[in-house]
């Protein structure tokens, strides 16, 4: 087991940074709309700020809905960004397509959910590790060098021996090893930080945790930066050395994996460890807890709900929570841990108190 | 144990014809008794959902059932194979006796009708004796059993949420009463809090009306929670089959523990897992013997040449669990 850095240590150097990066996409205006000034949107994405650093991993959790993926999306400059800065070895970047976005994607690349959409039913996986090495200039001078490269990558994601491989198509796979091809591709850019959409869900149980384990090897071994997205919690205190929450574009906690998920601070987190499958909980056990208090769904992001987004389904809401944003606020419990709630106001204790 | 109330003896299923047939569920034995959830776990291309449809008669062509019976108990008469019914017969069998909600259900509601049209065609259809009103007002009431407000009945389902039109599902599913709810990944669509709050209003309807559940899902942490028995799924085959506490507590099948040993937990020491190697077998080329052998870490010599069968193992608690193993050898075979 590796052990859990100190969230705050110093150090690991910063790869990606994003600083209240905020995404807003326009909703298609209504012909009455026209001749009012309203100008809807949906707030995917509100000033969310995020590190990752060298040879660590960061795990994204909330539910489908978020925002995770279109904070995975913007980091990857697939999508333009409303307002906010992501920042690449410290530099503001600003990628429009063609050569910037290349350079760019040399070294931030993405791993998409779905293996069995992500590669091209018609090529190898010769060509698909081919392009991706010559597409970064990975694929050295000679014909020779390009085979090395090639079985350097798949002995990495373990696909061993490569040349059964090299020369299948996708279909012939299954796909634990087309997910593995994914990573090799994204590999062969030599990237340092790799953003992971959902990598695993929708891979058969058994073999999830192989993969994870792969890119948590990777991470030790070529010192990756490493985002992980997942709706399941417990797989982020397994893989991840930080995890923050998500709840309706916005983020609600962070810290280090092992004390948000034993020690969660924000009433949403608890919601969310509440509600996983525990099997120590069995059946008939199961007591009515928390069951009202997950009463509710998601807030529209249109409009969402003024003050704390969580506000309608909050079981310890206050009136502050119904007015006043947020601000992430220190526990105090373990270094770096901290959640976007009122309740953990050093003045709101001292009111209570009194 | 309750009475059974559905069994399925000796069930095979293929696709295909002749040596191209792929062989998707292989001698299955299975017994689902009255007012219990029996989980159904396995990975995708196990055979678990093929077992599903294969025993309501819904399997799609080239789907073929190609020997075994599905006997069914009705709460008063004789038992009847369901496979021998006419399309007539079946035609009644269907929802009225056993109902379905499928995996993705969300979209399995038609986006053109209301929900109280949708609701109110099944009695239509399983009651013509029935007036307007009556069906209007059991529409209602099977809504609000489910936990949505009576005045949703004229939205239509883009108007719902997710839950609540799985929810919806499962209303419909329950509006005749049926003893036995087959559910095919119910909740996988839906994040968790939504997941719990749907299977606890399951399990507390199945308390209040008496029907059984058989849950099929490859999450086994959420079976262990909800069931009371689960079967696992492996190559076509129930390879283990035990009450949920003894497979959590004690699994014997090495895939079954394999299984468990796939999911992270959330509370306790955090420790390495390793998944299963490998990966799931091809079902057209199925290994020799036991068809996890190639995967098992505890193979020995009549793993690879000998196919085990499904029985009672030597274990103190072996008369309420079966398990089809070389390392649990029996004298015992079920079915």
């Amino acid at each position: 087991m590796t052990s859990i850095p100190d969230a705050k240590a110093p150090a690991a150097e910063v790869v990606l940074e994003a600083i209240s990066l905020t995404k807003h996409f326009p909703v298609r205006r209504k012909l009455r709309d026209l001749f009012s000034h309203r100008k809807d949107a949906v707030h995917a994405v509100d000033d969310v700020n995020l590190t990752l650093r060298r040879g660590q991993v960061v795990a994204l959790v909330g539910e489908s809905g978020s925002g995770k993926s279109t904070i995975a999306r913007l980091l990857a400059q697939l999508y333009p960004r409303t307002s906010g800065d992501i920042r690449l070895h410290g530099e503001t970047t600003k990628v429009k397509g063609g050569a910037a976005f290349r350079r760019y994607c040399s070294q931030v690349q993405m791993i998409f959910q779905d293996p069995f959409a992500s590669l091209n039913p018609t090529h190898t996986i010769r060509y698909h590790l081919t392009r991706s090495l010559k597409i970064h200039g990975n694929a050295g001078k000679t014909a020779e060098d390009l085979d090395r490269a090639l079985i350097e990558l798949l002995e990495r994601v373990q696909l061993t021996p490569p040349e059964r491989y090299l020369d299948k198509f996708p279909h012939e796979l299954s796909g634990g090893q087309r997910q593995r091809v994914a990573i090799a591709r994204a590999l062969g850019a030599r990237p340092e930080a790799l953003l992971a959409d959902e990598p695993v869900s929708m891979l058969d149980v058994s073999i999830r945790l192989g993969v994870l384990n792969l890119l948590r090897d990777l991470r030790d071994r070529l010192n990756l930066a490493i985002l992980y997205i997942t709706h399941d919690i417990a797989s982020a205190r397994y893989f991840a050395d930080q995890t923050m929450v998500m709840y309706a574009g916005r983020m609600v906690e962070g810290g280090d994996s092992e004390t948000v998920t034993q020690s969660p601070a924000h009433p949403y987190t608890r919601l969310l460890i509440d509600s996983a499958p525990d099997p120590d909980r069995l059946a008939g056990t199961s007591d009515a807890e928390g069951e009202d208090a997950g009463n509710g769904e998601p807030p529209s992001l249109i409009h969402p709900p003024a003050g704390c987004r969580f506000h309608p389904r909050c079981p310890f809401a206050m009136e502050r929570c119904r007015t006043e944003l947020p601000v992430p606020l220190e526990i105090g419990d373990a270094p770096g841990h901290w959640a976007a709630c009122w309740l953990y106001d050093q003045n709101e204790k001292a009111e209570v108190a009194q | 144990m309750s009475d059974p109330v559905l069994e399925i003896r000796n069930l095979n299923v293929e696709y295909g014809l002749g040596d191209q047939a792929v062989r998707a569920v292989r001698d299955v034995n299975l017994t689902l008794h009255r007012g219990e959830v029996l989980g159904l776990a396995g990975e995708s291309g196990s055979g678990k959902s093929t077992l599903a449809y294969g025993m309501t008669r819904l399997l799609a062509p080239p789907g073929v059932i190609t020997g075994g019976q599905v006997l069914y108990h009705p709460e008063q008469g004789e038992a009847y194979d369901v496979l021998g019914l006419s399309d007539r017969e079946l035609r009644g069998f269907r929802w009225a006796e056993t109902a379905i909600v499928f995996q993705g259900a969300m979209n399995s509601l038609n986006p053109v009708h209301k929900i109280s049209t949708q609701l109110t065609d099944v009695l239509k259809a399983h009651r013509p004796d029935m007036s307007e009103s009556a069906r209007h007002a059991r529409a209602r009431e099977m809504l609000k059993l489910v936990g949505i407000a009576a005045d949703r009945m004229d939205a239509y389902p883009h108007q719902l949420s997710g839950g609540m039109r799985q929810r919806v599902m499962i209303g419909m599913a329950l509006i005749l009463q049926p003893q036995v709810v087959i559910m095919d990944e119910p909740t996988t669509a839906l994040d968790v809090v939504m997941q719990r709050q749907i299977l606890g209003q399951l399990i507390e309807l199945r308390e209040r009306l008496g029907f059984s559940v058989i849950f099929i899902t490859h999450d086994l942490s959420l079976l262990v929670e909800f069931s009371n028995r689960i079967a696992i799924m492996y190559g076509g085959r129930i390879v283990e089959e035990a009450p949920a506490a003894a497979i959590y507590r004690d699994a014997l099948h090495p895939y079954s523990k394999g299984l468990l040993g796939s999911f992270p937990a959330l509370r306790g020491p955090r420790r390495e897992l390793t998944g299963i190697p490998g990966s799931p077998p091809d079902l057209k080329g199925m290994p020799s013997g036991c068809s996890f052998h190639p995967r098992c870490p505890k193979a020995f010599e009549p793993c690879s040449g000998n196919i085990p069968v499904l029985g009672r193992p030597g274990t103190p608690d072996g008369p309420s669990r079966s398990v089809a193993c070389w390392l649990h050898p029996t004298e015992q075979p079920v079915g």
